[in-house]
Protein backbone atom coordinates (compact mmCIF):
# COMPACT_ATOMS: atom_id res chain seq x y z
CA UNK A 1 0.00 0.00 0.00
CA UNK A 2 1.48 3.32 -0.96
CA UNK A 3 1.90 6.25 1.34
CA UNK A 4 -0.97 8.44 0.13
CA UNK A 5 -3.46 5.56 0.18
CA UNK A 6 -2.52 4.74 3.74
CA UNK A 7 -2.93 8.41 4.64
CA UNK A 8 -6.39 8.45 3.03
CA UNK A 9 -7.41 5.28 4.85
CA UNK A 10 -6.19 6.69 8.16
CA UNK A 11 -8.11 9.92 7.57
CA UNK A 12 -11.23 7.89 6.72
CA UNK A 13 -10.90 5.75 9.87
CA UNK A 14 -10.27 8.89 11.91
CA UNK A 15 -13.43 10.52 10.56
CA UNK A 16 -15.55 7.44 11.28
CA UNK A 17 -14.11 7.19 14.80
CA UNK A 18 -14.69 10.90 15.34
CA UNK A 19 -18.30 10.76 14.14
CA UNK A 20 -19.20 7.70 16.20
CA UNK A 21 -17.48 9.36 19.17
CA UNK A 22 -19.69 12.40 18.67
CA UNK A 23 -22.81 10.22 18.37
CA UNK A 24 -21.97 8.42 21.63
CA UNK A 25 -21.18 11.72 23.36
CA UNK A 26 -24.52 13.16 22.24
CA UNK A 27 -26.42 10.05 23.51
CA UNK A 28 -24.66 10.31 26.88
CA UNK A 29 -25.24 14.07 27.07
CA UNK A 30 -28.96 13.55 26.44
CA UNK A 31 -29.16 10.84 29.07
CA UNK A 32 -27.60 13.04 31.77
CA UNK A 33 -29.66 16.11 30.85
CA UNK A 34 -26.80 17.97 29.20
CA UNK A 35 -28.46 18.69 25.83
CA UNK A 36 -30.22 22.08 25.58
CA UNK A 37 -33.44 22.31 23.50
CA UNK A 38 -31.51 24.27 20.85
CA UNK A 39 -28.76 21.64 20.52
CA UNK A 40 -29.61 21.16 16.83
CA UNK A 41 -28.79 23.61 14.09
CA UNK A 42 -25.76 25.68 13.14
CA UNK A 43 -25.05 26.89 16.66
CA UNK A 44 -25.97 23.58 18.33
CA UNK A 45 -22.37 22.49 19.06
CA UNK A 46 -21.51 25.76 20.85
CA UNK A 47 -24.77 25.80 22.82
CA UNK A 48 -24.37 22.16 23.85
CA UNK A 49 -20.80 22.75 25.03
CA UNK A 50 -21.90 25.80 27.02
CA UNK A 51 -24.96 24.21 28.60
CA UNK A 52 -23.27 20.87 29.35
CA UNK A 53 -20.23 22.49 31.01
CA UNK A 54 -22.41 24.91 32.95
CA UNK A 55 -24.57 22.04 34.23
CA UNK A 56 -21.52 19.99 35.20
CA UNK A 57 -19.92 22.94 37.02
CA UNK A 58 -22.85 24.94 38.37
CA UNK A 59 -25.82 22.64 38.99
CA UNK A 60 -26.12 23.57 42.68
CA UNK A 61 -24.14 26.79 42.90
CA UNK A 62 -25.80 29.94 44.25
CA UNK A 63 -25.97 33.24 42.36
CA UNK A 64 -23.93 35.98 44.02
CA UNK A 65 -25.81 37.96 46.66
CA UNK A 66 -24.87 41.50 47.62
CA UNK A 67 -25.03 43.78 50.62
CA UNK A 68 -27.77 46.34 51.11
CA UNK A 69 -25.46 49.28 50.30
CA UNK A 70 -24.81 47.81 46.83
CA UNK A 71 -28.48 48.11 45.81
CA UNK A 72 -28.78 50.35 42.73
CA UNK A 73 -30.34 53.73 43.54
CA UNK A 74 -32.10 53.99 40.17
CA UNK A 75 -32.85 50.52 38.76
CA UNK A 76 -33.50 50.67 35.03
CA UNK A 77 -37.01 49.93 33.75
CA UNK A 78 -36.63 48.08 30.45
CA UNK A 79 -39.28 48.19 27.75
CA UNK A 80 -42.37 50.33 27.31
CA UNK A 81 -45.21 50.36 29.84
CA UNK A 82 -47.54 47.37 29.49
CA UNK A 83 -50.92 48.91 28.68
CA UNK A 84 -53.24 46.16 27.42
CA UNK A 85 -56.86 46.51 28.57
CA UNK A 86 -56.87 43.36 30.69
CA UNK A 87 -53.64 44.39 32.43
CA UNK A 88 -54.96 47.91 33.12
CA UNK A 89 -58.07 46.38 34.67
CA UNK A 90 -55.88 44.23 36.96
CA UNK A 91 -53.89 47.34 37.86
CA UNK A 92 -57.07 49.26 38.82
CA UNK A 93 -58.09 46.31 41.03
CA UNK A 94 -54.63 46.41 42.67
CA UNK A 95 -54.09 42.90 41.24
CA UNK A 96 -56.69 41.44 43.64
CA UNK A 97 -57.89 39.12 40.86
CA UNK A 98 -54.49 38.22 39.39
CA UNK A 99 -54.18 34.44 39.15
CA UNK A 100 -51.29 32.09 38.56
CA UNK A 101 -52.33 28.75 37.08
CA UNK A 102 -50.08 25.68 37.02
CA UNK A 103 -50.82 22.76 34.71
CA UNK A 104 -49.08 20.09 32.65
CA UNK A 105 -47.14 17.21 34.22
CA UNK A 106 -48.38 17.82 37.77
CA UNK A 107 -50.40 15.66 40.16
CA UNK A 108 -52.75 18.49 41.26
CA UNK A 109 -53.16 21.34 38.73
CA UNK A 110 -53.96 24.50 40.66
CA UNK A 111 -54.61 28.22 40.49
CA UNK A 112 -53.20 30.62 43.08
CA UNK A 113 -54.22 34.20 43.87
CA UNK A 114 -51.62 36.83 44.79
CA UNK A 115 -52.84 36.64 48.41
CA UNK A 116 -52.22 32.88 48.47
CA UNK A 117 -48.75 33.26 46.93
CA UNK A 118 -47.91 35.91 49.55
CA UNK A 119 -49.07 33.59 52.35
CA UNK A 120 -46.47 30.97 51.39
CA UNK A 121 -42.99 30.99 53.02
CA UNK A 122 -41.13 33.86 51.41
CA UNK A 123 -37.53 34.43 50.53
CA UNK A 124 -35.64 37.67 50.08
CA UNK A 125 -32.37 38.09 48.17
CA UNK A 126 -30.19 40.94 46.88
CA UNK A 127 -29.08 39.90 43.40
CA UNK A 128 -27.97 41.22 40.05
CA UNK A 129 -30.28 41.64 37.14
CA UNK A 130 -27.91 41.58 34.15
CA UNK A 131 -29.27 42.05 30.64
CA UNK A 132 -27.71 40.32 27.64
CA UNK A 133 -27.30 43.83 26.14
CA UNK A 134 -24.69 44.67 28.77
CA UNK A 135 -26.42 46.79 31.42
CA UNK A 136 -27.25 45.67 34.95
CA UNK A 137 -28.54 46.71 38.36
CA UNK A 138 -28.79 45.23 41.83
CA UNK A 139 -32.06 45.07 43.78
CA UNK A 140 -33.57 43.27 46.73
CA UNK A 141 -36.22 40.86 45.55
CA UNK A 142 -38.75 38.94 47.63
CA UNK A 143 -41.17 36.22 46.66
CA UNK A 144 -41.95 32.56 47.01
CA UNK A 145 -39.39 30.05 45.73
CA UNK A 146 -40.75 28.39 42.58
CA UNK A 147 -39.70 25.02 44.03
CA UNK A 148 -42.13 25.46 46.95
CA UNK A 149 -45.07 26.09 44.62
CA UNK A 150 -44.05 23.17 42.36
CA UNK A 151 -43.97 20.93 45.46
CA UNK A 152 -47.53 21.96 46.30
CA UNK A 153 -48.82 20.83 42.89
CA UNK A 154 -46.61 17.73 42.81
CA UNK A 155 -44.48 17.53 39.67
CA UNK A 156 -44.46 14.14 37.94
CA UNK A 157 -41.18 12.22 37.56
CA UNK A 158 -41.03 12.68 33.77
CA UNK A 159 -41.01 16.51 34.12
CA UNK A 160 -37.92 18.06 32.50
CA UNK A 161 -38.78 21.72 31.97
CA UNK A 162 -41.22 24.36 33.12
CA UNK A 163 -42.69 26.88 30.70
CA UNK A 164 -43.78 30.22 32.14
CA UNK A 165 -45.99 32.64 30.26
CA UNK A 166 -46.50 36.37 30.59
CA UNK A 167 -49.83 38.15 30.19
CA UNK A 168 -47.88 40.18 27.61
CA UNK A 169 -48.40 38.42 24.27
CA UNK A 170 -45.41 36.59 22.86
CA UNK A 171 -43.47 36.47 26.13
CA UNK A 172 -42.96 32.91 27.17
CA UNK A 173 -39.82 31.15 28.30
CA UNK A 174 -38.66 27.90 29.85
CA UNK A 175 -35.99 26.58 32.23
CA UNK A 176 -34.83 23.10 33.16
CA UNK A 177 -35.68 21.47 36.50
CA UNK A 178 -32.22 22.29 37.87
CA UNK A 179 -33.08 26.00 37.63
CA UNK A 180 -36.79 25.53 38.41
CA UNK A 181 -36.04 23.81 41.75
CA UNK A 182 -33.05 26.05 42.54
CA UNK A 183 -33.63 27.86 45.87
CA UNK A 184 -32.98 31.31 44.33
CA UNK A 185 -35.49 30.91 41.48
CA UNK A 186 -38.54 32.79 42.72
CA UNK A 187 -41.99 33.96 41.81
CA UNK A 188 -41.17 37.54 42.78
CA UNK A 189 -43.80 40.01 44.06
CA UNK A 190 -41.65 42.54 45.91
CA UNK A 191 -38.71 44.74 44.99
CA UNK A 192 -36.64 46.88 47.39
CA UNK A 193 -39.19 46.45 50.19
CA UNK A 194 -42.28 47.52 48.20
CA UNK A 195 -44.74 45.77 45.90
CA UNK A 196 -43.06 44.91 42.59
CA UNK A 197 -43.57 48.02 40.37
CA UNK A 198 -45.52 47.45 37.15
CA UNK A 199 -42.51 48.52 35.05
CA UNK A 200 -40.48 45.74 36.64
CA UNK A 201 -43.14 43.10 36.00
CA UNK A 202 -45.60 43.55 38.87
CA UNK A 203 -47.52 41.88 40.30
CA UNK A 204 -45.51 38.72 39.56
CA UNK A 205 -42.17 38.20 37.86
CA UNK A 206 -40.11 35.05 37.43
CA UNK A 207 -36.62 35.78 38.73
CA UNK A 208 -33.87 33.37 37.61
CA UNK A 209 -30.78 35.11 39.01
CA UNK A 210 -28.29 32.57 37.58
CA UNK A 211 -29.37 33.56 34.07
CA UNK A 212 -29.49 36.83 32.14
CA UNK A 213 -32.44 39.18 32.36
CA UNK A 214 -34.46 37.86 29.44
CA UNK A 215 -35.19 34.65 31.38
CA UNK A 216 -36.77 36.78 34.16
CA UNK A 217 -40.13 37.17 32.41
CA UNK A 218 -42.61 39.79 33.70
CA UNK A 219 -46.38 39.51 34.40
CA UNK A 220 -46.39 35.74 34.98
CA UNK A 221 -49.85 34.20 34.94
CA UNK A 222 -49.34 30.63 33.80
CA UNK A 223 -46.84 27.82 34.36
CA UNK A 224 -46.81 24.54 32.44
CA UNK A 225 -44.69 21.60 33.54
CA UNK A 226 -43.53 19.59 30.54
CA UNK A 227 -41.00 17.08 29.25
CA UNK A 228 -40.11 19.25 26.23
CA UNK A 229 -40.05 23.04 26.02
CA UNK A 230 -40.79 23.20 22.26
CA UNK A 231 -39.99 26.72 21.16
CA UNK A 232 -40.96 28.38 24.41
CA UNK A 233 -38.31 31.07 24.49
CA UNK A 234 -38.11 34.49 22.81
CA UNK A 235 -38.76 33.77 19.15
CA UNK A 236 -36.13 31.04 19.05
CA UNK A 237 -33.62 33.65 17.83
CA UNK A 238 -31.98 33.97 21.25
CA UNK A 239 -30.15 31.14 22.98
CA UNK A 240 -32.37 29.08 25.28
CA UNK A 241 -29.71 28.90 28.01
CA UNK A 242 -28.83 32.39 29.18
CA UNK A 243 -26.40 31.63 31.99
CA UNK A 244 -23.71 33.44 30.04
CA UNK B 1 15.42 24.72 -13.01
CA UNK B 2 15.69 21.58 -11.02
CA UNK B 3 16.80 23.44 -7.92
CA UNK B 4 13.65 25.55 -7.90
CA UNK B 5 11.49 22.71 -6.61
CA UNK B 6 13.96 21.63 -3.95
CA UNK B 7 12.07 21.93 -0.68
CA UNK B 8 13.47 23.71 2.35
CA UNK B 9 12.19 22.92 5.83
CA UNK B 10 8.93 24.82 6.28
CA UNK B 11 9.10 28.20 8.01
CA UNK B 12 5.98 27.26 9.98
CA UNK B 13 4.97 23.78 11.13
CA UNK B 14 1.65 22.33 9.97
CA UNK B 15 0.10 22.83 13.44
CA UNK B 16 1.11 26.50 13.46
CA UNK B 17 -0.30 27.02 9.96
CA UNK B 18 -3.63 25.31 10.69
CA UNK B 19 -3.98 27.03 14.09
CA UNK B 20 -3.09 30.41 12.55
CA UNK B 21 -5.89 30.37 9.98
CA UNK B 22 -8.46 28.82 12.32
CA UNK B 23 -7.63 31.57 14.81
CA UNK B 24 -7.93 34.20 12.08
CA UNK B 25 -11.39 32.96 11.10
CA UNK B 26 -12.63 32.55 14.69
CA UNK B 27 -11.20 35.89 15.82
CA UNK B 28 -13.06 37.57 12.97
CA UNK B 29 -16.30 35.82 14.00
CA UNK B 30 -15.76 36.88 17.63
CA UNK B 31 -14.94 40.46 16.63
CA UNK B 32 -17.97 40.91 14.35
CA UNK B 33 -20.40 39.30 16.82
CA UNK B 34 -18.76 41.18 19.71
CA UNK B 35 -19.21 44.51 17.94
CA UNK B 36 -22.86 43.64 17.25
CA UNK B 37 -23.41 42.88 20.95
CA UNK B 38 -21.70 46.13 22.02
CA UNK B 39 -23.98 48.09 19.65
CA UNK B 40 -26.95 47.14 21.84
CA UNK B 41 -25.35 49.10 24.70
CA UNK B 42 -22.28 51.09 23.61
CA UNK B 43 -21.61 52.40 27.12
CA UNK B 44 -19.03 51.11 29.59
CA UNK B 45 -18.99 51.26 33.36
CA UNK B 46 -16.85 50.40 36.36
CA UNK B 47 -17.82 48.22 39.31
CA UNK B 48 -20.73 45.79 39.64
CA UNK B 49 -23.57 47.66 37.95
CA UNK B 50 -24.22 50.11 35.13
CA UNK B 51 -27.22 51.18 33.08
CA UNK B 52 -28.56 54.31 31.35
CA UNK B 53 -29.40 55.83 34.77
CA UNK B 54 -25.71 55.70 35.71
CA UNK B 55 -22.92 57.94 34.38
CA UNK B 56 -20.73 55.75 32.17
CA UNK B 57 -16.95 55.52 32.43
CA UNK B 58 -16.99 56.20 28.67
CA UNK B 59 -19.27 55.53 25.76
CA UNK B 60 -18.65 54.89 22.08
CA UNK B 61 -20.23 57.58 19.88
CA UNK B 62 -22.22 55.22 17.63
CA UNK B 63 -25.95 54.59 17.19
CA UNK B 64 -27.39 51.74 19.28
CA UNK B 65 -29.68 48.82 18.49
CA UNK B 66 -31.89 49.66 21.48
CA UNK B 67 -34.19 52.68 21.72
CA UNK B 68 -33.60 53.04 25.48
CA UNK B 69 -29.91 53.95 25.05
CA UNK B 70 -29.34 57.70 24.66
CA UNK B 71 -26.85 58.00 21.79
CA UNK B 72 -27.65 61.37 20.22
CA UNK B 73 -28.66 59.63 16.98
CA UNK B 74 -32.25 59.90 15.79
CA UNK B 75 -32.44 56.28 14.64
CA UNK B 76 -32.14 52.81 16.17
CA UNK B 77 -30.26 49.96 14.50
CA UNK B 78 -31.70 46.47 14.07
CA UNK B 79 -31.34 43.99 16.95
CA UNK B 80 -28.66 41.46 15.94
CA UNK B 81 -27.96 39.99 19.39
CA UNK B 82 -29.69 36.62 18.84
CA UNK B 83 -27.30 35.21 16.23
CA UNK B 84 -24.42 37.37 17.50
CA UNK B 85 -24.50 35.79 20.93
CA UNK B 86 -24.89 32.28 19.46
CA UNK B 87 -21.93 32.86 17.12
CA UNK B 88 -19.81 34.56 19.81
CA UNK B 89 -19.92 31.57 22.16
CA UNK B 90 -19.59 28.93 19.45
CA UNK B 91 -16.54 30.70 17.98
CA UNK B 92 -15.21 31.12 21.52
CA UNK B 93 -15.42 27.35 22.13
CA UNK B 94 -13.79 26.50 18.80
CA UNK B 95 -11.01 28.99 19.52
CA UNK B 96 -10.41 27.37 22.91
CA UNK B 97 -9.97 23.99 21.16
CA UNK B 98 -7.68 25.57 18.55
CA UNK B 99 -5.67 27.12 21.38
CA UNK B 100 -5.41 23.75 23.15
CA UNK B 101 -4.21 22.05 19.95
CA UNK B 102 -1.65 24.80 19.34
CA UNK B 103 -0.58 25.01 22.99
CA UNK B 104 -0.11 21.28 23.56
CA UNK B 105 1.68 20.76 20.24
CA UNK B 106 3.93 23.74 20.90
CA UNK B 107 4.89 22.41 24.33
CA UNK B 108 5.97 19.09 22.86
CA UNK B 109 7.54 20.14 19.54
CA UNK B 110 9.59 22.94 21.09
CA UNK B 111 7.79 25.80 19.28
CA UNK B 112 7.44 27.87 22.47
CA UNK B 113 10.99 27.10 23.62
CA UNK B 114 12.71 27.61 20.27
CA UNK B 115 10.65 30.27 18.52
CA UNK B 116 8.82 32.33 21.13
CA UNK B 117 10.87 32.42 24.35
CA UNK B 118 13.28 35.36 24.01
CA UNK B 119 16.90 34.44 23.39
CA UNK B 120 18.97 35.36 26.44
CA UNK B 121 21.34 37.74 24.64
CA UNK B 122 18.35 39.66 23.18
CA UNK B 123 17.07 40.46 26.64
CA UNK B 124 19.88 42.94 27.29
CA UNK B 125 18.73 46.55 27.38
CA UNK B 126 21.08 47.49 24.53
CA UNK B 127 19.71 44.80 22.20
CA UNK B 128 16.15 45.74 23.10
CA UNK B 129 16.63 49.44 22.43
CA UNK B 130 18.41 48.69 19.13
CA UNK B 131 15.52 46.48 18.04
CA UNK B 132 13.02 49.18 19.05
CA UNK B 133 14.95 51.83 17.08
CA UNK B 134 15.12 49.60 14.02
CA UNK B 135 11.38 48.91 14.14
CA UNK B 136 10.45 52.56 14.66
CA UNK B 137 12.56 53.39 11.62
CA UNK B 138 10.82 50.57 9.70
CA UNK B 139 14.25 48.94 9.15
CA UNK B 140 14.28 45.77 11.27
CA UNK B 141 17.31 43.62 10.52
CA UNK B 142 16.28 40.49 8.65
CA UNK B 143 16.57 37.32 10.69
CA UNK B 144 15.49 33.79 9.91
CA UNK B 145 13.77 33.42 13.28
CA UNK B 146 11.61 35.86 15.26
CA UNK B 147 13.33 38.89 16.79
CA UNK B 148 12.75 39.96 20.38
CA UNK B 149 9.82 42.32 19.75
CA UNK B 150 8.03 39.68 17.68
CA UNK B 151 8.59 37.08 20.39
CA UNK B 152 7.28 39.39 23.11
CA UNK B 153 4.24 40.35 21.03
CA UNK B 154 3.32 36.74 20.25
CA UNK B 155 3.96 35.59 23.83
CA UNK B 156 1.82 38.46 25.13
CA UNK B 157 -1.10 37.57 22.86
CA UNK B 158 -0.89 33.82 23.50
CA UNK B 159 -0.24 33.81 27.25
CA UNK B 160 -1.68 37.12 28.46
CA UNK B 161 -4.41 38.58 26.23
CA UNK B 162 -6.16 35.34 25.17
CA UNK B 163 -6.38 33.99 28.76
CA UNK B 164 -7.57 37.44 29.93
CA UNK B 165 -10.19 37.42 27.18
CA UNK B 166 -11.57 34.07 28.40
CA UNK B 167 -11.42 35.13 32.05
CA UNK B 168 -13.14 38.52 31.55
CA UNK B 169 -15.73 36.86 29.31
CA UNK B 170 -16.61 34.20 31.87
CA UNK B 171 -16.64 36.83 34.63
CA UNK B 172 -19.71 38.35 32.94
CA UNK B 173 -21.65 35.08 33.19
CA UNK B 174 -24.09 35.03 36.14
CA UNK B 175 -24.07 31.23 36.08
CA UNK B 176 -20.27 30.76 35.91
CA UNK B 177 -19.69 33.36 38.66
CA UNK B 178 -22.24 31.59 40.88
CA UNK B 179 -19.78 28.69 41.04
CA UNK B 180 -16.59 30.81 40.92
CA UNK B 181 -17.41 34.23 42.41
CA UNK B 182 -13.74 35.21 42.83
CA UNK B 183 -13.36 35.34 39.05
CA UNK B 184 -15.53 38.46 38.96
CA UNK B 185 -14.81 40.09 42.34
CA UNK B 186 -11.06 40.05 41.55
CA UNK B 187 -11.79 42.21 38.51
CA UNK B 188 -13.82 44.72 40.52
CA UNK B 189 -17.29 43.61 39.42
CA UNK B 190 -19.32 42.43 36.46
CA UNK B 191 -19.28 45.79 34.65
CA UNK B 192 -15.51 46.09 35.20
CA UNK B 193 -15.14 42.63 33.63
CA UNK B 194 -17.11 43.84 30.59
CA UNK B 195 -14.91 46.96 30.32
CA UNK B 196 -11.71 44.84 30.63
CA UNK B 197 -13.10 42.50 27.93
CA UNK B 198 -13.51 45.52 25.64
CA UNK B 199 -9.96 46.80 26.36
CA UNK B 200 -8.54 43.35 25.54
CA UNK B 201 -10.42 43.49 22.22
CA UNK B 202 -8.84 46.87 21.46
CA UNK B 203 -5.37 45.45 22.20
CA UNK B 204 -6.02 42.44 19.92
CA UNK B 205 -7.27 44.65 17.08
CA UNK B 206 -4.14 46.83 17.35
CA UNK B 207 -2.03 43.65 17.37
CA UNK B 208 -3.73 42.38 14.19
CA UNK B 209 -3.28 45.73 12.41
CA UNK B 210 0.45 45.92 13.27
CA UNK B 211 0.85 42.21 12.43
CA UNK B 212 -0.67 42.67 8.95
CA UNK B 213 1.41 45.81 8.39
CA UNK B 214 4.60 43.90 9.28
CA UNK B 215 3.66 41.04 6.96
CA UNK B 216 3.08 43.58 4.19
CA UNK B 217 6.42 45.29 4.80
CA UNK B 218 8.40 42.07 4.92
CA UNK B 219 6.98 40.60 1.73
CA UNK B 220 3.27 39.85 1.71
CA UNK B 221 3.31 37.02 -0.84
CA UNK B 222 6.19 35.02 0.58
CA UNK B 223 4.97 35.45 4.16
CA UNK B 224 1.39 34.40 3.35
CA UNK B 225 2.75 31.52 1.28
CA UNK B 226 4.88 30.37 4.22
CA UNK B 227 1.82 30.48 6.50
CA UNK B 228 -0.42 28.58 4.03
CA UNK B 229 1.45 26.16 1.78
CA UNK B 230 4.35 25.87 4.19
CA UNK B 231 7.59 24.59 2.64
CA UNK B 232 8.99 27.36 0.50
CA UNK B 233 10.96 26.48 -2.58
CA UNK B 234 14.06 28.29 -3.74
CA UNK B 235 12.01 29.69 -6.60
CA UNK B 236 9.45 31.29 -4.31
CA UNK B 237 12.29 32.65 -2.22
CA UNK B 238 13.47 34.58 -5.26
CA UNK B 239 10.06 36.00 -6.15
Amino acid sequence: MNHSRRKLLNAGLGTVAGLSGLAIASKLADRYGLLPPDSRGVYGPGETLTYASQRLLTRHSMAREFSRDQISIKPFVNGLAFTSDDYKLHEREAFANWKLSIDGLVARPATFSMAELKSFPSRSQITHLACEEGWSYIAEWAGVPLGFVLDRVGILPQAKYIIYASLQKGWEDSIDMSDALHPQTMLTYSMNGADLPTGHGGPLRMRVPRQLGYKSVKYIHRITVTDRPEKAWPGGSYAWFAGI
Amino acid sequence: MASSVQAEPPRHSLVVRVAHWLTTLLFLALLISGVEIVISHPRFYWGETGNVNVTPLFSIPIPASRAAVPTGYAYVLKDQNGWSRYLHFQAGWFLVFTGLLYGLASLFNGHFRNHLLPVRKDLAWRALSRSLREHLGFQPSATSSYNLLQRLAYLGVVFLIFPLMIWTGLAMSPSFTSAFPATVTMLGGQQSARTFHFFCTVILVIFVLVHVLMVYLSGFRSRVRAMTLGPKTIETENV
